[in-house]
């Protein structure tokens, strides 16, 4: 059996204090296989975000377990979590967060800067990573001579350069337009089939979904549903991406509907599992 | 450059008027803690200057002498039983006192008179840049600085002036031996030390003792002691000592050099800390993707550490110049700034600690960030 990069069992979060706590995650338990690009979809408020907070060892749950190659977070002191965060996790996130004084090289050497690799092999390292995301040209360019599909692009070879086995995306597509989406998504999905790397992606976007292996369905902190496709097609299309949407959405809505009177609120489901390409 | 410098010095540099703001608190404060302690080392030598000048092994004050320009007084006689003690090979009388000078173009200005014996090796002028120690013999003769020559209305040797309605005429010039207290030195003989500060024929100021070579000081030291009634025997770095902490900490004027250097380190402080604070503040979301991507703590503070340094390094050098500046402006005036190596020294090392300091609120700041705001921001 392959272990998962991260694991999370029966985690609980509330946030907040007195009158304002709410409980953010509500007994959520998944894996995140190496091999695997996975989708967390779910809507606004739904726990994506605590989630990947917790999964990331940014936020401590409440209750439960979260491992990180098989290292359980619980208990551990931020100095520990935030090692096992730069030695296995890569980030990627909406807004980029790419340091706008430093050039593509230097943001992208930054990932190793901080676990103290800092010789002339850790630029080699990042120029080479920037070559794989198609910026080999754009090493000297800064954040702001960028497009955002090329800040997005740079934002994950940092997220890749240290060789993490978890790379956490929160909705990277959301600031792009379709074609930086397409190019990004590409990527990220290229990288998952790593079988020693496994890729989360938070989002809400419709037209990642031909690129997941599988989609996890997030709603009111609770996994809805959890669909797992054999082959995905990986490609970005609008119009194919809402239908399939729609397709896993509605019984999703369903299936939350019927977990209300059911004893397990996790559905798995398995809808279009082989999509052709457009 | 390692990455933590670049990205601290990109930090600092981004917003220039920031920056600019910075410095000039840096140049600001150190200059002033500078001018200052500059302030306190001129003091501290010009204080015990004549002290410090004297040829003499010992000194005999009158008892409860607090400085060199106490004017508590002696009994000239005593120097026979002084010369008496075993081991003395020389006691030199010298008179000193305050007394009015009159300005050759109207008005009187006070002087202090050192007067020496002048066929000894007493208290007598140095650096002389004009005449000799052996003109001060001729009646009514005495040597000035040229510091003082406007002050004093006279430009040159054989210039003529009344001090205390008796004649006075300029017959040597030093070059540099400035008073603390701003009123000029005016040497003379002993004898018309008596005459022109009024003191009585029979009363001197101070004996200076010389001992006889091979002769231990401290074993001479105790036969005055057993010898002399109300007087004190000091070395000279004793007097030396006293007289500087009384100008220094009797008077309050040292506590309040200090207390403007004080001032000096605390404005700079300020500054240095409000723009590293406002400058995280702008940052906040880099600090907070570093501590995502799982940075240690101690790369973070790196990087604000580093701002600091580099704040202290380029604020010291500008401080150094400018300060350099004004120690050469003050060189040949009455109050003169000294900047020695130690001073510079210890400057550069406050300019650093200061902005290390000032560094903390900025770091407490960064290690409150939630590194899961990234995935809000």
């Amino acid at each position: 059996m392959i272990s998962p990069v991260i694991e999370a069992v029966d985690v609980v979060k509330f946030l907040g204090e007195g009158a304002g706590r709410v409980q953010a995650l509500k007994g959520v338990s998944l894996d995140l296989a190496p091999g695997e690009l996975t989708l967390l979809m779910g809507p606004s408020g739904s726990g994506k975000t605590t989630l990947l907070s917790v999964l990331s060892s940014m936020l401590t749950p409440t209750s439960g377990i979260v491992r990180i190659a098989g290292q359980s977070t619980a208990g551990a002191r931020p100095g520990a979590l935030a090692k096992l965060r730069r030695d296995h996790v890569g980030f990627v996130f909406q807004s980029y967060h790419l340091f706008p004084t430093l050039n593509a090289l230097d943001n992208v050497r930054l990932a190793l800067d901080v676990r103290g690799e800092r010789s002339d092999r850790a630029i080699a390292k990042a120029k080479a990573v920037l070559e794989t995301v198609g910026l080999a040209h754009k090493e000297t360019a800064f954040p702001n001579e960028l497009s955002g599909g090329e800040q997005q692009r740079v934002a994950i070879a940092r997220a890749i350069v240290g060789n993490p086995s978890a790379i956490l995306a929160d909705e990277p597509t959301g600031a792009l337009d379709s074609e930086n989406g397409h190019a990004v998504m590409t990527i990220l999905a290229g990288i998952a089939k790593d079988p020693s790397r496994g890729v989360l992606v938070v989002t809400h976007d419709p037209r990642s979904l031909p690129f997941a292996d599988r989609i996890i369905h997030i709603e009111d902190g609770r996994i809805l549903s959890e669909e797992r496709r054999d082959t995905a097609p990986r490609r970005w299309s609008t119009q194919n991406a809402v239908i399939q949407f729609a397709k896993v959405a509605e019984p999703v809505h369903s299936g939350w509907r019927r977990s209300a009177s059911s004893p397990s609120p996790v559905i798995a489901r398995s809808v279009a599992t082989k999509q052709s390409p457009a | 450059m390692s990455l933590t410098l670049k990205l601290a010095s990109r930090n600092l540099f981004q917003d220039r008027l920031r920056f600019v703001a910075t410095i000039v608190g840096i140049v600001f404060s150190i200059v002033l803690v500078n001018i200052q302690m500059g302030l306190f080392l001129s003091f501290e030598r010009m204080v015990t200057t004549m002290i410090d000048h004297a040829p003499a092994d010992l000194w005999i004050v009158p008892f409860g002498t607090k400085c060199f320009e106490d004017p508590s007084l002696l009994d000239q006689h005593d120097q026979t039983s002084i010369l008496a003690v075993p081991g003395v090979a020389e006691a030199v009388p010298v008179v000193i006192g305050f007394t009015p000078w009159t300005v050759p173009g109207g008005g009187t200005t006070p002087v202090f008179i050192v007067g020496s014996q002048e066929n000894a090796e007493g208290l007598h002028p140095w650096n002389l840049a004009e005449g000799s120690v052996a003109a001060l013999s001729a009646p009514h003769t005495v040597a000035v600085d040229r510091t003082y020559f406007a002050r004093l209305g006279v430009t040159a040797i054989g210039d003529a002036t009344d001090i205390r309605e008796q004649p006075a005429k300029v017959a040597a010039v030093t070059n540099g031996i400035r008073s603390f207290t701003t009123t000029p030195y005016v040497f003379t003989s002993l004898d018309q030390a008596h005459a022109y500060t009024g003191t009585p024929p029979n009363r001197v100021s101070y004996f200076l003792v010389r001992v006889s070579p091979g002769t231990d000081v401290a074993g001479v030291r105790q036969r005055l002691l057993a010898t002399l009634s109300k007087v004190e025997v000091l070395t000279t770095a004793e007097f030396s000592s006293r007289s500087r902490s009384f100008w220094l900490f009797g008077t309050g004027a040292g506590a309040a050099l200090f207390a403007g250097a004080l001032l000096g380190a605390i404005v700079g402080t300020v500054i240095v800390a409000q723009t590293l604070y406002s400058s995280t503040k702008d940052h906040l979301n880099e600090f907070a993707t570093l501590r995502a991507i799982g940075s240690s703590n101690l790369y973070i503070h790196k990087v604000i550490v580093w701002q600091a340094l580099l704040s202290a390094v380029i604020g010291f050098g500008l401080a150094a110049a400018l300060s350099l500046v004004i120690v050469m402006f003050t060189a040949e005036t009455a109050l003169p700034i000294l900047m020695t190596p130690s001073l510079t020294s210890a400057l550069f090392m406050l300019t650093v600690v200061m902005c290390v300091i000032s560094a903390l609120a900025a770091i407490v700041q960064v290690m409150r960030i939630e590194p899961a705001r990234v995935f809000k921001a």
